[in-house]
């Protein structure tokens, strides 16, 4: 792999630097295959270098400012992090298939691949890439056309993650819980993941990410997910990363006809989290939900940019944010819908609500429709506001203290995007973890 | 013996307005009290100052519940302390389970006054005795607080926290407005369940009609923020021939 060339004619940041110099020394066993879209990847990431906030996707996460240097690519954990790592993002309540990874790399004696169900194949990413197997090199990145540094980035290092395959018709109830643990060493972690639902199957996925350490860590997380015709997936990504780490995922799905995709991300925690969403909607009358609830405090900033893309007749798609935003901190909400020539009947919804508890925090909001269709219904909103005070005052009134009345209206609030989880022990499970959150504020 | 409510020479105002101009009542355990009076008379902002909504501000004097003085407690304090306003208008808790909802309050006062909490099922299984006295559909329980609720269930809605709550002293801001005939029969019914020696009872009301069930002891009629007459419950009667006419030119 050669040494790309950044075209800019600026200097690189210490960060760009550093990430080209591990990339030529990332000489590896790899298939020509792979070793080809590595190199494609940073190539087209070394044309733009980090995004900035000059680039209008990146307006509000100035990755290039943020990102001052790299952490070293992660080296096998040690023991002791993998034994803490057992009961890392535990949901009460909910008896997922676990897939864990520790630091980085897969951990099999705290992973279960024992029993799958039939027509059901999850196998670790580097395991795949290892095999050379060509299915799985041939759709990495293919999902959709995703121009993006970031997810550049992370197609040129990808190290671990899993493929996941849901044959046809096949209905998996359990859902499958990908849980990512940070190490303890102050590291970058590429995790990519593909999952391929196949025509008429349905599947949960949950990506948790954890990091208990105060030590500054990176991570650079992408999922791609195909669903073919009638497929179904609930998805939910829960981050919880330690107050130092950086979090910057790209999901980037493909729906055809009659899909159903039910997406779902909490930011429960992180110096810097990033969510960037990458939905093409491309079969006639699939419904795509995306839905998000950031509860942040500190000096907490998380970022969600959502590109949906109706490029199908009869296609859904419902979008809603939420954020509740303490101390200073910050939520930036970005959602564009692109309805395509002959997308009609397109039903594009897209809201963003804030509930700020403190004056210090922010909120910026930018919507945007681009719609090339005659026949389509599209509506985007924002608000911004503080708790009613009338109602602290009812709830104060019948005895409850005035904490637990913010509390409660509080969890009412991000109560509205959990209720759509479709999966009951889910559901609890969040409402729990949200409480928890909003409890040690 | 202490008296349960002592307001004495009671000032208050809003924004800056003044409001309640030297309010004096006493209310003893036992002891049931209608107040009536003329629209923007204070009624509903004597409820507000002694439950301790924000921006209700007490210039001048004193109002002690069961001696306690309730401007030195929080909202929420006062409500353990035992004083329950039925609100003129609830309002809507949307995304707030009613159940968690009453747990909460319950359980927030009975920890507040050192008492143990009730269980969710002996708490399931009290609102179910009360929805049954008050007509209530169990399904409506299910719902957040007030969320949908038509104007006369919200009142009786209130009528039921309030007797799950069983305070000391209950303020009713015209509970009874709203509610059709029959309502007005079912929750009195449930509010005379809850008149007792040790409790006292304050109804706020424009209709002699409520009184007709809910028979008062004193009757007292307020004007431009103060009690301007007192008496028995033909006082009711009488206001029901003449109007507050002649009170409020007292008043002025
Ligand atoms: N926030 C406020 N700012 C200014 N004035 C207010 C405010 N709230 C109430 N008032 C005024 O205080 C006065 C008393 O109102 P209140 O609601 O206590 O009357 P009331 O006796 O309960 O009337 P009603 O019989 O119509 O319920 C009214 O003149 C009202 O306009
Ligand atoms: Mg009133």
């Amino acid at each position: 792999m050669g040494n790309a060339p950044i075209t800019p004619a600026r200097k690189l940041t210490d960060a760009e630097a550093r990430l080209a110099e591990i990339f030529a020394m990332q000489q590896s066993a790899d298939a020509p295959q792979l070793a080809k879209l590595r190199t494609a990847a940073f190539d087209a990431f070394a044309k733009t270098g980090l995004p900035n906030r000059r680039d209008e996707a990146w307006k509000y996460t100035d990755l290039r400012a943020l990102l001052r240097d790299v952490k070293p690519l992660a080296a096998p954990p040690e023991d002791s992090a993998k034994q803490s790592a057992r009961s890392a993002a535990v949901l009460e309540g909910v008896s997922a298939r676990r897939i864990v990874f520790v630091g980085g790399y897969f951990a099999p004696a705290l992973s279960d691949l024992a029993d799958m169900e039939e027509g059901l194949s999850v196998a670790p990413l580097s395991e795949a890439l290892a095999k050379g197997d060509a299915a799985t090199t041939a759709q990495l990145g293919q999902v959709g056309k995703v121009d993006d540094p970031a997810f550049a980035l992370n197609t040129a290092f990808m190290g671990e993650g899993v493929v996941i395959r849901v044959g046809v018709g096949v209905c998996v109830d359990r859902p499958i819980q990908l849980v990512f643990v940070a190490g303890a060493q102050p590291a970058t972690y590429f995790l990519r993941s593909l999952v391929i639902v196949e025509r008429g199957a349905r599947a949960t996925l949950i990506e948790s990410f954890e990091g208990e350490t105060a030590q500054e860590y990176h991570v650079n997380a992408a999922t791609e997910v195909v669903l073919e015709e009638g497929a179904s997936l609930e998805r939910l990504k829960i981050s919880r990363e330690g107050a130092a780490a950086m979090h910057v995922s790209t999901f980037v799905a493909s729906l055809a006809a009659d899909a159903q995709l039910s997406d779902f991300g909490f930011n429960l925690g992180g110096a810097v989290l990033r969510n960037q969403s990458f939905i093409n909607i491309n079969g006639q009358g699939a419904h795509a939900g995306l839905r998000g609830a950031n509860i942040l405090k500190g000096r907490e900033h998380a970022d969600a940019t959502l590109f949906l893309d109706h490029a199908a007749e009869r296609s859904e798609s419902k979008a809603l944010f939420k954020s509740v935003l303490d101390d200073s901190s910050q939520a930036v909400f970005q959602g564009k819908i692109l309805v395509r020539p002959g997308a009609q009947k397109t039903d594009a919804r897209m809201m963003a609500r804030t509930l700020l508890l403190s004056e210090g925090a922010q909120a910026n909001c930018k919507p945007e429709l681009e719609i090339f269709a005659d026949d389509v219904q599209c509506a985007h909103g924002s608000t911004v506001g503080a708790l009613d005070e009338n109602l602290i005052f009812y709830l104060m009134a019948r005895g409850i203290p005035q904490a637990e009345a913010q509390s409660l209206l509080t969890e009412a609030f991000v109560g509205e995007v959990i209720d759509i989880v479709a999966n009951r022990s889910l559901r609890e499970a969040l409402t729990g973890l949200v409480s928890e959150r909003l409890r040690t504020r | 013996m202490t008296a349960l409510l002592e307001i004495r020479d009671l000032k208050a105002e809003i924004a800056g307005k003044q409001i309640l101009n030297g309010y004096d009542l006493t209310v003893k355990a036992g002891e049931v009290h209608a107040i009536m009076g003329p629209n923007g008379s204070g009624k509903s902002t004597l409820s507000y100052v002694l439950s301790g909504r924000p921006g209700y501000k007490i210039t001048e004097g004193q109002a002690l519940l069961a001696g306690a003085d309730l401007s030195q407690m929080s909202v929420d304090e006062r409500a353990a302390a035992g004083l329950f306003l039925a609100f003129q208008y609830p309002l809507e808790v949307p995304g707030v389970a009613t159940m968690t909802f009453l747990r909460a309050a319950l359980n927030a006062q009975r920890k507040k006054r050192g008492e143990e909490e009730m269980s969710s099922p002996d708490l399931i299984k009290r609102v179910k005795e009360l929805a049954k006295i008050l007509d209530m559909d169990m399904e409506m329980l299910r719902r957040p607080v007030n969320v949908g609720f038509s104007g006369g269930e919200k009142k009786r809605a209130e009528t039921l926290q309030m007797m799950l709550l069983e305070p000391k002293l209950c303020i009713l801001d015209e509970t009874d407005s709203g509610l059709d005939i029959d309502a007005l029969k079912v929750v009195s019914n449930g509010v005379n369940q809850l008149r007792s020696k040790d409790r006292g009872i304050v109804v706020i009301t424009h209709y002699q009609r409520l009184l007709d069930y809910i028979t008062p002891d004193v009757v007292h009629v307020q004007s431009a923020g103060r009690i301007v007459r007192t008496g028995g419950k033909e006082l009711a009667l009488e206001l029901e021939e003449t109007g507050y006419a002649r009170y409020q030119s007292e008043a002025a």
